[in-house]
């Protein structure tokens, strides 16, 4: 896609967590907008995936989100990216859906291969998907995502350990770096120190991506982390990301980590975001 | 009644091993983790014999559950191998989201369960884990009685596509059942016919509940002996159609009272007919350190105990 196109899912895409989560009163839209052009930009430019989904994944790129929470944005991805119908965004957190609240295999979604909400999950989960491609001879790219206050949970320094110790070299884990948790600012919850720092002492390649939602400079970022892999060590890109990015009064808080906008919220949160694509 | 003889004495965890290296031969998808414990989970062959599919994790249970969900993903057969206590209660997060609820194909095959672990005590002695497992939706649950059946066992869930939680033990325990036995998931296996009373038994408990079958025969009491080696999804015809018959039971296993066998079948009969039943195992409690038998007298998951069980669950007919 150009990146006219990709801008123009950017925007849709908002549209879609916002009603989404507005619809339902409920769910985490400050996550998800921060993480758009991330997502668009994986799904519509750098990642090599099959639209036609296998679970198996077998040479193609694999995606895995750690931090389920942010589920509004990969369901937006997957169904403007065609995995399935646009119209069942509709049913998104409603009984009997497949767009739980969390990410499942369990009504077998297409485009999502692991269950994630409780955190710190989705690094190991990754690095297994990574170590079959290498038995399988297989090329392609593990990317992941994880929240940074997900950080905190100790499973993922077990996978950082792993992955390092064991080259895993065909995996890019991505940090949604916007320093800010439920409860508050990550230097306030739990300081993360300094993350380049800490993966690096554990093996990793580094790499910031400082303007993360800028489409052309994750593009070229993880084009830059790409070419890194296969060098004997995973990759670790910090995307530096703005919580609630697009709509004004979403971004500099973490107050709309997992808080739906009220009807008027919403209509001011559409009129910054005009349809491109057309709603569902 | 039919006798059973002791080939000879093996741990559980050596048929759990080599059906790992059978299969290591045998089917290419198959996959070994491991945190640590190479020697105590009996995997030195399959990792000797394939070292490409060998994967050791290091002291990191739960990143080794994330990653053996992972492999899935492509198509291998992940086993995971640590003792119980780590490979279920440490982990049930990482089992519960990334493995059950995510429906993958990993083996989570558990050592040294229960309280035949012996010395280390109870901090290993893991007496809590059938529940944990049996509690999550689409888990098998099976725990097989001697080397011969674990080694079956182990074959067979590598056939058998979901998760699946593989218990065995320590301690060198009689061998009796047959070599090359085929393993059926979720049938019982009738040990020996009776009428009098039901005895089901799981894991090292089913030899135990052969011994107080010979020793009740000798008082005049004809006991049946059910090998229950799957736990869920559990037999219910088998014993029902057994109950039936003797019109009590006694459950055996070594495990808590709460969360394990004994509970899943009283579940079925206050449902489908009500029955007595005694239940041999431990009485909400750690275990601590001792030798195996030592434990398993003092907290009574012996042949003596299901004999006492026996005895009383037929008074209460």
């Amino acid at each position: 896609m150009s990146t006219k196109q990709l801008q123009d899912q950017v925007i849709q895409v908002r549209r879609d967590i916002l009603r989404m989560v507005h619809k339902v009163n409920s769910g985490h839209p400050g996550g998800s907008l921060g993480c758009t052009e991330f997502l668009v930009s994986l799904y519509g430019k750098i990642m090599n995936h099959d639209t036609n989904f296998k679970m198996d994944g077998i040479n193609e790129d694999l995606f895995f989100l750690s931090n389920g929470h942010i589920s509004p944005v990969i369901y937006s991805v997957l169904a403007r990216n065609g995995y399935f119908p646009v119209e069942e965004l509709n049913t998104f957190r409603l009984i009997n859906s497949r767009l739980q609240g969390h990410p499942t295999t369990h009504e077998g979604l297409e485009g999502i291969r692991i269950a994630s909400g409780s955190l710190g999950q989705g690094m190991s989960v990754a690095i297994g998907a990574a170590l079959t491609k290498k038995l399988n001879n297989d090329d392609s790219i593990v990317y992941s995502l994880h929240g940074d206050g997900e950080l905190q949970e100790g499973q993922i320094w077990e996978a950082a350990m792993y992955a390092a110790g064991n080259k895993v070299d065909n995996y890019i884990a991505t940090v949604d770096y916007n320093k800010k948790q439920i409860d508050g600012a990550t230097d306030d919850v739990l300081p993360l120190g300094d993350l380049k720092q800490k993966f690096e002492a554990f093996g990793w390649e580094v790499l910031d991506i400082f303007k993360g939602n800028d489409i052309d400079a994750i593009i070229a970022g993880m084009a830059e982390a790409k070419a890194k892999t296969g060098n004997g060590k995973p990759v670790c890109v910090l995307l530096h990301t703005e919580m609630g990015n697009g709509v004004d009064f979403m971004m500099g808080t973490h107050a709309w980590h997992g808080k739906a906008p009220s009807d008027e919220q919403l209509e001011s949160a559409l009129n910054q975001n005009p349809s491109t694509l057309g709603d569902y | 009644m039919k006798k059973y003889i002791d080939q000879g004495k093996k741990d559980t965890r050596s048929g759990f091993g080599a059906g790992l290296t059978e299969l290591g031969k045998t089917n290419e998808k198959v996959v070994a983790l491991c945190a640590d414990l190479i020697g105590s989970l009996k995997m030195d062959e399959f990792k000797k014999n394939h070292p490409e599919r060998f994967f050791q994790i290091g002291i990191a249970e739960a990143n080794m559950m994330g990653i053996a969900a992972g492999m899935t993903i492509g198509g291998k057969i992940p086993f995971t191998g640590t003792f119980a206590n780590f490979s279920t209660g440490r982990v049930y997060d990482q089992i519960r989201q990334s493995i059950a609820y995510s429906d993958k194909n990993v083996k989570i095959c558990a050592s040294h369960a229960g309280l035949t672990l012996g010395e280390d005590g109870a901090t290993h002695q893991i007496l809590e884990d059938i529940g944990l497992m049996k509690m999550l939706p689409g888990m098998v649950v099976i725990n097989p009685c001697d080397y011969n059946q674990t080694k079956a066992a182990t074959l067979a869930i590598a056939d058998y596509h979901g998760p699946v939680y593989l218990r065995f033990g320590r301690p060198k325990v009689a061998n009796f059942t047959p070599e090359n036995q085929e393993f059926k998931i979720g049938e019982a296996v009738h040990l020996t016919e009776g009428t009098d009373v039901t005895i089901v038994a799981t894991g090292h408990l089913v030899w135990e509940a052969l011994q107080a079958a010979e020793q009740l025969e000798t008082e005049g009491i004809s006991a049946e002996v059910i090998n229950i080696h799957t736990i869920k999804p559990l037999d219910k015809n088998a014993i029902i159609n057994s109950v039936k018959k003797t019109g009590c039971i006694v459950t055996a296993e070594e495990h808590n009272h709460l969360g394990g066998l004994g509970e899943s079948i009283s579940r079925i009969l206050s449902q489908e007919l009500p029955t007595p039943q005694e239940f041999v195992a431990t009485n909400d409690t750690f275990g601590e350190s001792g030798t195996p038998d030592q434990l398993m007298e003092k907290y009574g998951l012996n042949a003596v105990s299901i004999q006492k069980a026996a005895k009383k669950v037929i008074t209460r007919k």
